[in-house]
């Protein structure tokens, strides 16, 4: 595991190695390019910004955190000297290493581990190295974190614990390196599943994950760590969680999604308006459990029609619980079925990432779907 | 190998076909590796980071049966008797007595639960035969600021820290008492007070979880540490590798503390390993290490108090393994007669208990004879038939309370299903057990 990470970030860096402009960063590009990413424009009452990518908000994020609170550690797979996506880079150079260390390869253990900081009355920051290996943490997640405050009546509780992960496609991951897990983890009463589509979302809702006295997962979309770029406010902000946000407004179609499909989301609503002359109102989710069914469910009854979307596999998926909710509200507004463009029910394999991604076109070929039904 | 040719030829570095010979292999390692041995000789150690070790020139497996098992420490013999006046723990009277009536109560405790689950007036029980000395000397041996975390067979900890028996009872009878709310199963015991962690079902893990409140506990800096135990079935699951692991490389002042009594459910030790038992994994971690007389109150006590100074001063983990015996079956679903002989069970009953072994103890210092016996344990079963009378008495709670405490703040679907209920039961009312249960304010 330890090896392919390596090889993945070794990979990454050398994609950025590449200047813009180059013949082989294009083809790199080009490669990776399912989305196009448009900067977020931070909100004035937030203050000061600098520009980030989204690994740097992140860093950024945990910064505030540690400065904050001084009970507040970060931990995980090499996290130490920076983490191999660098989002704790400079971090234990200025807070201690009693405060942002290694651990041993152990995801069980490192979420297990985190839950007892918590207990203890800590604020615990864990990475899982790839959200494909969250899995052998999903005992502790599922029966443990989840269950706590529950289960001991509210005598103790890990709410103090957020999990950090990267998920979601990145070009070339495959197998162990693409997942996006977040409908296992939307399933666990107890926990609160968050995933940012960009660096502003990402350290304001990573800084409420952490504030929240519930446990938290939160998904870091990898494949926007570098590639998106917006000024980010540099002090301490807060997204508050469990609230979507419409992205671009419309009248004709609802277009739901969260993490990078928002950005695929934003570029279907523009074609749908030049080509088809049809007006896309589109909802990033932001956090998917608690969801904000309130936004959907008004949108739907303004526009009669919804396409709902997510890079994990279909079924069962996230998509299946919101067209469910939105079916059970909006019966009588509904004007053509919902529709869902997801990852296909397969593994998520190497080379056939481009025929597996729901792109734009699958999505662009769902709107026309729902309005000339 | 490459190196150890290496150091052979540069005792020749003067010579230049030897040079050469190095050149040509493009090794470019420091001589200062090349140490010259006391015998004239020249050696090498090896500098891979993994370990500290030497080389070895002859192929030698390890074998596991080559050394003979971790000795048990033993501070009395069965009959109560000192046998190293040094290590006598020198408790006082009052101690040693609350340790006696402490074990015995929770012995008279188990054994009036246990019938009331035969009879099906609680829905499940596992009772602590045969352990009562490794939960009171343990326990005894930590400062109540000690942070618990347990498995589910060590209500002797809460009952030695204070936990009532109507605390108990509540919660066994998930009655509005019941500080859990009703939400667990019998026996899942927890108090914030008494720094005892809300006990869960999921095997070991707890474990980890201990070692990363330890860290926590090291970091806050006020003289406090973790005790985590679990059974030797337990410390097969994954999560116990990683507790060891965990608190070994992050230094966290922890005492890991497991109750070796030879089954876990049916499944024999010979089953559960082929090591010797769970102590010989503490020093592969790199954690001090002993093995106890689980059956020996001060034996657990002496280790245990000692491990806790390790744990404070030091900020490093020490494992205990208590070696004992289950005398009870595992539980109230389980009869242990199916998978190992009566005889076997009836010999530590007779032989070998906890309980009886202070008890010898108590009658030779003349602090306990018969009459006290007879007396404590007629007020102890009167007690405990007090208790259960009346948590038995009361209600379940709000059903309303099947929502509560989720998440901190209820989220709004979850208040939608719980209006649902209310509305549903209200309609059905006929159908449910709301007479047992206290009513909801609307």
């Amino acid at each position: 595991m330890a090896a392919l990470a390596g090889k993945l970030v070794r990979s990454v860096k050398v994609l950025n190695n590449f200047g813009r402009g180059t013949a082989c960063h294009r083809l790199l590009f080009a490669r990776n390019a399912h989305f196009t990413y448009v900067p977020d424009t931070p909100l004035e009452e937030y203050g000061d910004t600098s520009r980030m990518n989204l690994f740097q908000s992140v860093n950024s994020a945990m910064d505030v955190a540690l400065g904050e609170d001084p009970s507040a550690v970060v931990f995980g797979e090499d996290v130490a000297f920076g983490g191999v996506f660098r989002c704790s880079i400079g971090l234990k150079d200025k807070y201690g290493a009693d405060r942002v260390f290694n651990t041993p390869l152990s995801e069980q253990g490192i979420v297990a581990f985190g839950i007892g900081l918590a207990v203890a009355g800590a604020t615990a920051i864990a990475e899982i190295q790839f959200a494909d290996y969250i899995f052998p943490a999903f005992d502790q997640i599922t029966n443990e974190a989840a269950k706590f405050r529950y289960r001991t009546g509210n005598l103790f509780d890990c709410g103090k614990l957020t999990v950090r992960t990267p998920c979601g496609a990145v070009g070339h991951g495959a197998l162990y390196h693409s997942q996006s897990p977040e409908a296992f983890f939307s399933h666990i009463a107890g926990i609160k599943v968050v995933m940012p589509r960009g660096p502003i979302q990402a350290k304001g809702l990573l800084l409420s994950c952490i504030k929240e006295e519930d446990p938290c997962i939160f998904f870091e979309p990898k494949i926007l760590y570098r590639a998106a770029i917006e000024e980010v406010p540099t002090g301490d902000y807060t997204v508050p969680l469990g609230k979507a946000e419409i992205v671009i407004e419309g009248s004709d179609v609802t277009m739901v999604g969260y993490g990078t499909q928002v950005h695929v989301l934003r570029e279907v609503a523009t074609m749908a308006q030049e080509k088809l002359n049809v007006s896309c109102e589109v909802i990033d989710l932001r956090t998917l459990l608690p969801y904000d069914l309130e936004t959907i469910l008004t949108s739907v009854i303004k526009t009669g029609r919804m396409i709902i979307t997510h890079e994990a596999p279909q079924t069962m998926g996230y998509a299946a619980e919101i067209a469910t909710a939105v079916q059970e509200e909006c019966f009588l507004n509904l004007e053509a079925p919902i529709q869902r463009v997801c990852g296909y029910d397969t593994p998520f394999a190497h080379v056939y990432e481009p025929f597996y991604m729901p792109d734009k076109w699958r999505l662009f070929e769902a709107v026309k779907k729902v309005v000339n039904f | 190998m490459f190196t150890r040719s290496f150091c052979r030829f540069s005792k020749y570095l003067q010579k230049p076909v030897n040079r050469n010979v190095c050149k040509n292999r493009k090794l470019h390692i420091s001589t200062a590796l090349c140490a010259t041995h006391s015998s004239g000789r020249y050696e090498d150690k090896p500098e891979f980071p993994g370990s500290r070790s030497h080389f070895i020139h002859k192929l030698e497996f390890i074998n596991p049966d080559d050394t003979e098992g971790i000795p048990v420490y033993r501070v009395m013999n069965r009959k109560g008797e000192i046998i190293e006046q040094s290590e006598d723990p020198q408790l006082d009277k009052d101690t040693v007595i609350k340790m006696y009536h402490d074990m015995t109560l929770l012995n008279t405790m188990d054994k009036i639960l246990y019938e009331s689950q035969r009879q099906g007036r609680i829905s499940f029980y596992m009772t602590n035969f045969g352990e009562e000395g490794t939960h009171i000397g343990s326990a005894a041996a930590l400062s109540p600021k000690d942070m618990v975390f347990g498995q589910y067979r060590e209500a002797g900890v809460l009952m030695w820290r204070g936990f009532t028996l109507d605390q108990f009872m509540d919660q066994c009878y998930g009655n509005c008492n019941d500080h859990g709310e009703g939400k667990q199963m019998p026996v899942h015991y927890g108090s914030k007070e008494l720094n005892f962690v809300t006990i869960s079902s999921t095997l070991a893990t707890q474990m980890p979880q201990a070692s990363g409140a330890a860290y926590a506990l090291k970091r806050k800096g006020k003289d406090r540490c973790v005790i985590c135990y679990f059974g030797e079935g337990a410390a097969s699951e994954g999560d116990a590798h990683a507790a060891f692991n965990f608190a070994a490389t992050l230094e966290c002042p922890i005492i890991f503390f497991c109750r070796n009594n030879g089954y876990a459910i049916s499944t024999p030790t010979k089953d559960q390993y082929r090591g010797d038992g769970i102590a010989s994994r503490g020093t592969g971690y790199g954690m001090y290490t002993m093995r106890v007389d689980g059956n020996d109150v001060f034996a657990t006590y002496n280790a245990t108090s000692a491990a806790r100074d390790i744990c404070v001063k030091e900020c490093r983990p020490v494992l205990i393994e208590a070696m004992t015996y289950r005398l009870g079956h595992h539980s109230t679903s389980d009869d242990s007669s199916a998978y190992r002989s009566v005889d076997e069970a009836a010999y530590w009953d007779k032989q070998d208990t906890p309980i009886a072994r202070l008890r010898y103890f108590m009658i030779s210092k003349g602090w306990w004879d018969e009459t006290m016996e007879k007396e404590w344990k007629k007020e102890s079963k009167q007690m405990v038939m007090e208790t259960f009378a009346r948590s038995e008495a009361r209600k379940k709670p709000n059903p309303e309370l099947l929502f509560t405490d989720v998440y901190k703040n209820m989220p709004w679907h979850i208040a939608k299903q719980q209006q649902q209920m209310k509305q549903h039961v209200t309609n059905y009312a006929e159908h449910y057990p709301i007479d047992s249960h206290e009513k909801w304010k609307d």
